[in-house]
């Protein structure tokens, strides 16, 4: 297997799909001639041709709304947003038209958009630039939502987005692009809908996505060495569709849940993960199901304090032993 | 808080008792199941056993005194724990101190809400106390617990606020299992070895007999000895039954209502009395005493015996009343916090082991009862019905009845009556 950054699993997956299929074209802020804000899409001006690697003016609601007519007409463009956070300027693009699209036209057409860019905070870019918009974004039906932690499923998963017909929202990490991982030489195509075990374990179940994968996996190894707790790490990698099952499954083994998220805590992934957890599996409960998420407040700037108000490896440690309580 | 120690009811004529002497005095350690004292009473001299773990804080009544029903005789609490002087006086009634059972500190009275919401808004004090003396569980625990036949209420909580979590459960049965099967409720798994396991399956031992089992032993072994019993079976069709009830829980669970079969079979019971009243009497040697009202008591498990509380004027009651006090009753029991007058003066017991499986058997009778039910499990099976042998849920009654009191007619046709009502159980309804 082939040793990947995130940010080049990112751009393999481009190059293979926009090789393979004509259809498929990168649009976005400086995405061609300045190889992407975050160098994510560095070379493929120069291999597809400015008919398919378009740079765009910084007007996310003209840019993404061009791309929604588009994908209605069959092709498949893929949308680089410099931050989501300011998917907002394109909110009724993107979760009034290309959400709705389908449903609207009693399925006769379809939006086969994927828009993609980093959403995370602990960059000190404040808190207009912070956001992390998954719960917002999958309180939407007829959406997909995918927030992957590692190179190899950054790339299988942004496959399987850009193969997809609905609207995928695509949310990297700009922490992430520089991490390294395996990657399989063969293509791979990991199914949107799928959560993975990244780590077994008996005592307390972590269901966590996104870079908080990270984290979680440190915080398991110092609790299984340091206090001799078995922790199980569930990477939802797709927010929505969600594979609860995994979920669940993982719960019944340990009893005990941690949901770990870069999310501001009042109705986020984890208050809705919390509510199905507890719904399904009462009785498999051995103590309340425990929640570490970002502190509830704007984006902090003082790069010492955001630090501690996102999660990191002492506070995931710290909750963990809570739970387990 | 401490907790104290009343003169009980030791007798069903008794108003005051003796106390003779104390077997354990003030800052002993005292643990629940410990006789505190021997009290004597018009019958007899009988034991006051402690239904605590703590230390004796304080003893209010001198050896010798009389004292009332009811009144405190000692306290039981954690070493330091200062201890209200409870109300009434341990000795005659000379030094009559103002009733006033030390009260729970009571937050300042909210001030009357201004207009608005006239209508709705129970007082929320109750539930608020209700819930602080519930058994802090988790889910999985509570879920364990009953699989293993662990009495939540006797295990201490590891967790957080002192919450049982499912090692607590775990350690508890392991620990029931090593040292013996006697204490393990009713029909609980008997051992928690595994299959094929060598070695002697208890510890060879001798348990003093408690003062519950005591009198359990003394009144069976009366009854059984003295009262000449004969047994009566009959067989319902259980099915409206479980249709109605299930629409009950159903269509009103939003009110919270949840019967289970037993409300039925104890409301039953009472209509059958009212129906077949000869039934409702006791024998009292040269007389037979008619009872006016129905108070039917039912049988509760306990780790170490049985205790029948008392569901009075049943006869009186809508099914739902009737489940509700049977409720807690069952879990006053199950703390053993009865008061005397919550377990004696029924007129009719029902003895149900049908949650158990099975499917029918025949109780010894509570005397000064008449009667016993005995209730079976539901069972499905094939039965004839208009001719056709089709699937139905039956369900066992069987009355074990005083014949100095009751003859057979009059058992048949009690039973008759109750299969009568729970075949149509929407009579219980009205």
């Amino acid at each position: 297997m082939a040793v990947l950054t995130y940010r080049e699993a990112i751009r393999a997956a481009l190059a293979e799909e926009l090789a393979r299929d004509e259809n498929v074209v990168l649009l976005g802020e400086e995405v061609a001639q300045f190889h992407g804000a975050y160098k994510v899409s560095e070379g493929l001006l120069e291999k597809f041709g400015p008919d398919r690697i378009v740079d765009t003016p910084i007007s996310e609601a003209g840019f993404i709304g061009m791309g929604v007519g588009a994908s209605m007409l069959g092709i498949r463009p893929v949308m680089e947003l410099m931050f989501w956070s300011f998917y907002s300027v394109a909110f009724d693009q993107i979760l009034n038209n290309a959400a709705n699209v389908r449903y609207m036209s009693g399925g006769l057409i379809n939006c086969p958009i994927v828009i993609r860019g980093p959403a995370n905070g602990g960059t000190n870019v404040g808190a207009t630039h912070s956001h992390t918009p998954e719960n917002v974004l999958a309180n939407h039906p007829g959406v997909k939502v995918i927030v992957p932690a590692t190179a190899r499923d950054a790339k299988g998963l942004l496959k399987s987005a850009i193969r997809d017909n609905d609207p995928c929202f695509f949310l990297e990490n700009t922490i992430l692009y520089g991490e390294k991982g395996e990657v399989p030489d063969t293509e791979e195509l990991i199914p949107l809908g799928l959560a993975d075990v990244k780590r077994t374990g008996t005592d307390l179940t972590i269901v966590t996505y996104g870079r908080c994968v990270l984290h979680s996996l440190a915080a398991a190894e110092i609790l299984e060495k340091d206090h001799d707790i078995s922790v199980e790490v569930v990477d939802l990698r797709t927010i929505r569709p969600l594979d609860f099952d995994t979920v669940l499954a993982s719960v019944k083994k340990t009893h005990r849940v941690l949901i770990v998220e870069e999310q501001k805590p009042f109705a986020s992934v984890g208050s809705q993960l919390a509510y199905m957890i507890q719904r399904e599996a009462f009785d498999e409960l051995d103590g309340p199901i425990h929640r570490l998420a970002t502190i509830d407040a704007p984006a902090i700037y003082s790069p010492p304090v955001e630090t501690e108000q996102l999660p990191n490896v002492p506070r995931v440690l710290k909750a963990a032993l809570a739970a387990v309580a | 808080m401490a907790n104290i120690i009343e003169m009980p009811k030791l007798s069903d004529t008794m108003t005051v008792g003796t106390l003779v002497k104390w077997l354990k005095q003030e800052g002993a350690v005292v643990k629940s199941g410990d006789i505190l004292a021997e009290v004597e009473t018009d019958k007899a001299t009988m034991e006051l056993e402690c239904f605590f773990d703590g230390t004796i804080l304080k003893i209010f009544a001198e050896a010798g005194a009389q004292v009332e029903l009811g009144a405190p005789l000692c306290a039981v609490g954690k070493p330091g724990e200062t201890v209200a002087v409870p109300a009434a006086p341990a000795k005659a009634p000379a030094a009559a101190a103002p009733a006033a059972p030390a009260p729970a500190p009571k937050p300042a009275a909210p001030a009357p809400t201004p207009v608005a919401h006239v209508a709705a808004a129970p007082a929320p004090a109750a539930p608020a106390l209700a819930f602080g003396d519930r058994v802090k569980i988790s889910p999985l625990a509570k879920k364990l617990a009953a699989e293993l036949s662990v009495d939540p209420a006797a295990v201490q909580g590891s967790g957080p606020s002192g919450r049982i979590v499912r090692a607590d459960i775990e350690a508890a049965a392991a620990g029931k299992s090593k040292i013996s099967n006697l204490k393990s409720q009713m029909g609980g798994p008997s051992a928690l070895a595994a299959p094929g396991a060598k070695g002697p399956i208890q510890v060879e031992r001798t348990v003093a007999v408690s003062t519950m089992r005591g009198v359990i032993a003394k009144r069976l072994v009366e009854s059984k000895t003295t009262i000449p019993h004969f047994y009566l079976e009959i067989e319902i069709d259980a099915e409206p039954l479980l249709n109605l009830r299930e629409q009950l829980n159903k269509g009103l669970a939003d009110a919270g209502v949840k019967l289970s079969v037993n409300d039925f079979i104890l409301k039953g019971s009472a209509e059958a009395l009212r129906r077949v009243p000869d039934v409702n009497a006791a024998w009292e040697g040269t007389q037979i005493r008619y009872l006016a009202a129905a108070h039917v008591s039912f049988a509760v498990a306990l780790p170490d015996g049985l205790i029948t509380p008392v569901v009075r004027d049943a006869h009186d009651k809508s099914i739902f009343q009737v489940s509700s006090e049977a409720k807690s009753l069952g879990k006053l029991a199950k703390d053993k916090k009865l008061k005397p007058d919550q377990f004696t003066g029924g007129t009719f017991c029902v003895s149900n082991l049908g949650m158990m499986g099975i499917p029918k058997f025949f109780p010894i009778i509570n005397p000064p009862n008449a009667a016993i039910l005995g209730v079976g499990a539901t069972v499905t099976k094939p039965v004839v019905k208009n001719g056709q042998i089709v699937v139905g849920q039956t369900l066992t009654l069987t009355l074990s009845a005083d014949h100095r009191v009751v003859d057979g007619a009059v058992g048949a046709q009690f039973l008759g009556a109750l299969k009568a009502v729970l075949e149509s159980p929407a009579l219980l309804l009205v």
